[in-house]
């Protein structure tokens, strides 16, 4: 039993039953389909992260988005710039307690350079309802290039817990023909 | 010391108890649930508030039992009762003394000391930060320090567990090798080892730092070692839960492990192809390589999730050939039919194979993809996850074999036998269900650790689809359910404990029922006799579960936007 010694004394001489030797190849062999699929992905599929990040101060981030808005501000939505930066160029993302900043404006099938960074606590990028989910720090410039696909209005949640605020920290993203 | 050398002689297996390793499983098992039943009823408080119908907490306060929540459960809970097992597991097991029952009761006191400090820090309010307390978000310095506490208390515990370990092969105490469920136990204090280092790395410059005699911890580098400790103490609970799951299928069957060799094997994956960075936390993180993290993620192969699978297999398949040897052969499936469902010993364990597998496992497997974190890291997918794990998982095994431990450990006999039978039904499906809802609600977007689904006080509005808000009320049923379910738990213990009836010296239990369990059934080994259709037939349900989940959600990350 397995609360008792091994009757046998030299347990690992006794041969292994064929349904068992079966069951850990078949394992092996989708552990090994697995391992593959994410290498596949980034040949084959369209979600792969590039990794590209930089370690940045939040003055400096928040110099680069604030020169971006001042570029390409189009209108104001109450306390909120929206901005609408080029196809293509370099977008900024701000996250702070307890807001995303600003609100961005893009163009369908285009693509974008977003840099995501924290200027406090971490945060959590969360487009929704298309459920990408990243990670925001502090001190971290992360570049992840996007492709809107289709036109709309997306929120942006905060899905890292970053105090009492955190449940209002809620930004947008127009995507536009 | 001739009192930590007494034993005493069990009517029922024939092993010699030691007095002293008896009273330390007692109390770490008494203090287990007394923080399961805190904790259970913050995650009851929480699970209300995520109920949009009701909810119950203001914001504040909703952070705050979170936080309290996920310590009390995750850590405290969880840890003191494998604390009880690992004596169980080296003392009792082996016919042995336990090494310095003294150092076990200095790490006790220290688990409780820093229990309680955790504890009262975060009552006090300044403190919500979650149990993950990622920086640069800052706890009062009694919320780490009572943490480092407790993880000093276990690292004892563990040392007592290998001193065992040594004393019994000096003493001589057992032939041969050890048990199976020894070694599985010993897998976990190791993995605890290497688990509260990682821990003391991260956690004390931490502590100085809220202290303010360190200024800068980067957040990147806290969260990578963080869930080093993070990671691998759910590799200690894996470890320790299926030791459980084949020590309950040896008293209740008689089971014999099929082979050995396999099983151990199986165990030794855990401890060789443990997570050191625990790259699955990181996937979406700045800075890391993607072959980094494919590597990390997977070491090529997936060898410790292959030792879950083994298991997965042996497990039921040990119990299917003990139950054929008996004459339950008709059909594939006569022996699970007929196995004793009433046996809250049993049916909990039984339950808690099913769900950490196809729950826990398979979702947990799918989540730890590269690509497919995207769609699923931060939502309530992830507590979902480990609901399936955790609760479903390790949680019900530790309650199933706390009703051999009544009357093995405490000597009483298990008051409330009705309500024990139900108990694992009830705590099971609960749980099952607060699993599967969170899941369904994070794969529509709703993000964990929240307060508002509706962003009624945000600056810009955002709504989440319906059937995320459905998902949420089916949540709060389901964990009405569990906490039911844990309270019938902790009744019937407590009640058992203090007031069931003392058992005589050499009475043995009526109930659960344990067979006589000296009759080893199963041959392992025999290649040519071992007949387990009913177990090939389950285990290929569950591959074909798992191969399915996993291309859909390949096909759901296929649909997002485009990014690289
Ligand atoms: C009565 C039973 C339980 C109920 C109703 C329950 C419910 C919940 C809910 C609703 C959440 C919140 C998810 C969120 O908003 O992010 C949660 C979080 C959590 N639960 Fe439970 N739970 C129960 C038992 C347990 C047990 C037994 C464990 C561990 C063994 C556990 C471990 C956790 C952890 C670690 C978290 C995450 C806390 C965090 O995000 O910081 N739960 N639980
Ligand atoms: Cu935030
Ligand atoms: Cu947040």
């Amino acid at each position: 039993m397995a609360i008792t010694p091994p009757s046998e004394r030299v347990w690992w001489k006794e041969p292994i039953a064929k349904v068992e030797l079966v069951w850990i190849l078949i394992a092996f062999v989708w552990g090994l389909i697995m391992f593959f699929m994410m290498i596949y992905w980034h040949g084959a599929g369209e979600q792969n992260l590039s990794n590209e990040a930089y370690k940045i101060t939040p003055v400096r981030f928040s110099q680069r988005a604030q020169a971006m808005i001042d570029q390409y501000t189009v209108r104001q939505e109450g306390i909120y710039p929206v901005v609408h930066p080029p196809p293509g160029s370099d977008v900024y993302l701000i996250a702070r307690l307890w807001q995303w900043w600003p609100i961005l404006e893009l163009e369908k099938d285009q693509t974008y350079r977003l840099h995501l960074s924290s200027m406090d606590w971490q945060h959590g990028f969360s487009l929704q309802p298309v459920n990408i989910n990243v990670q925001v720090h502090p001190g971290y410039d992360m570049v992840v290039t996007i492709k809107p696909d289709q036109a709309g209005e997306y929120g942006v949640v905060c899905n890292e817990f970053c105090g009492i605020g955190h449940h209002n920290m809620v930004g947008k993203i127009y995507v536009v023909e | 010391m001739a009192s930590s050398a007494a034993f005493r002689i069990c009517p029922t297996t024939g092993l010699k108890v030691n007095l002293a390793a008896e009273k330390l499983i007692k109390a770490n098992a008494v203090a287990a649930i007394v923080f399961l039943a805190i904790g259970g009823l913050f995650g009851l408080l929480v699970a209300l508030t995520r109920w949009p119908a009701v909810h119950f907490l203001p914001a504040d306060w909703f952070y705050l039992a979170l936080t309290a929540h996920g310590l009390d459960v995750l850590i405290v809970w969880i840890i003191f009762f494998e604390m009880a097992v690992l004596y169980f597991a080296s003392s009792v097991l082996l016919n042995c003394r336990l090494a310095g029952p003294r150092w076990a009761w200095a790490g006790f006191v220290l688990m409780l000391v820093g229990a309680v400090t955790t504890n009262v820090a975060v009552l006090q309010g300044q403190s919500s930060v979650m149990f993950t307390s990622y920086v640069p978000m800052m706890a009062q310095p009694p919320f780490y320090l009572g943490i480092i506490l407790f993880a000093v208390g276990a690292l004892i515990g563990c040392f007592v567990f290998f001193g065992t370990l040594v004393v019994a092969k000096q003493e001589k105490t057992y032939e041969g090798s050890i048990p199976l469920v020894t070694f599985g136990a010993m897998t976990a204090a190791i993995i605890a080892v290497f688990t509260i280092a990682s821990g003391a790395i991260i956690l004390i410059p931490t502590l100085l730092w809220s202290l303010g005699l360190v200024s800068y911890i980067d957040p990147l580098l806290y969260k990578t070692i963080w869930w080093g400790m993070g990671h691998s103490s759910q590799q200690i609970n894996v470890s320790a839960h299926v030791a459980v799951w084949y020590a309950i299928a040896a008293m209740v069957f008689g089971a014999k492990p099929l082979s050995e060799k396999v099983s151990r094997m199986a165990f030794l994956m855990y401890i060789l192809f443990l997570q050191i960075a625990s790259a699955h936390h990181m996937l979406v993180e700045p800075g890391f390589s993607s072959e980094w993290k494919i590597f990390n993620t997977s070491y090529a192969m997936y060898l410790a999730v292959l030792g879950s699978m083994v298991h997965g297999m042996t497990v039921p398949g040990s119990i299917e050939a003990a139950q054929r040897s008996r004459g339950l052969t008709k059909g594939l499936f006569e022996w699970l039919r007929k196995a004793p469902w009433s046996n809250p010993a049993f049916s909990g364990m039984f339950m808690s194979l099913v769900f950490f597998g196809f729950i826990g496992g398979i979702s947990g497997v799918v989540m730890g993809t590269e690509q497919i974190n995207l769609i699923m890291h931060n939502t309530l997918y992830v507590p979902g996850h480990f609901h399936g794990t955790v609760v479903a998982g390790t949680t019900l095994a530790f309650m199933a074999i706390t009703y051999l431990l009544v009357p093995l450990i405490f000597r009483r006999e298990l008051k409330f036998r009705k309500l024990a039978q139900w108990q694992p039904y009830v705590f099971g499906v609960g749980a099952a269900g607060i699993s599967l809802f969170m899941m369904g609600a994070g794969t529509l977007g709703v993000s964990r650790r929240h307060w508002d689904m509706t962003f009624a006080d945000a600056q810009l509005p955002f709504d989440y689809p319906s059937a995320a808000f459905l998902m949420m009320g089916l949540n709060g049923i389901a964990a009405v359910l569990a906490t039911l379910g844990g309270i019938m738990f902790v009744v019937i213990v407590v009640g058992s404990v203090f007031f069931g009836r003392k058992l005589g010296e050499n009475e043995k239990p009526s109930y659960p029922e344990v067979p006589p369990s000296a009759v080893a059934v199963a041959h392992y080994g025999s290649s040519q006799s071992l007949r387990i259709p009913g177990t090939a037939m389950l285990v290929g349900v569950f591959f074909i579960a798992f191969v399915l989940y996993y291309f859909v959600n390949w096909k759901y990350l296929s649909e997002v936007w485009p990014l690289s």
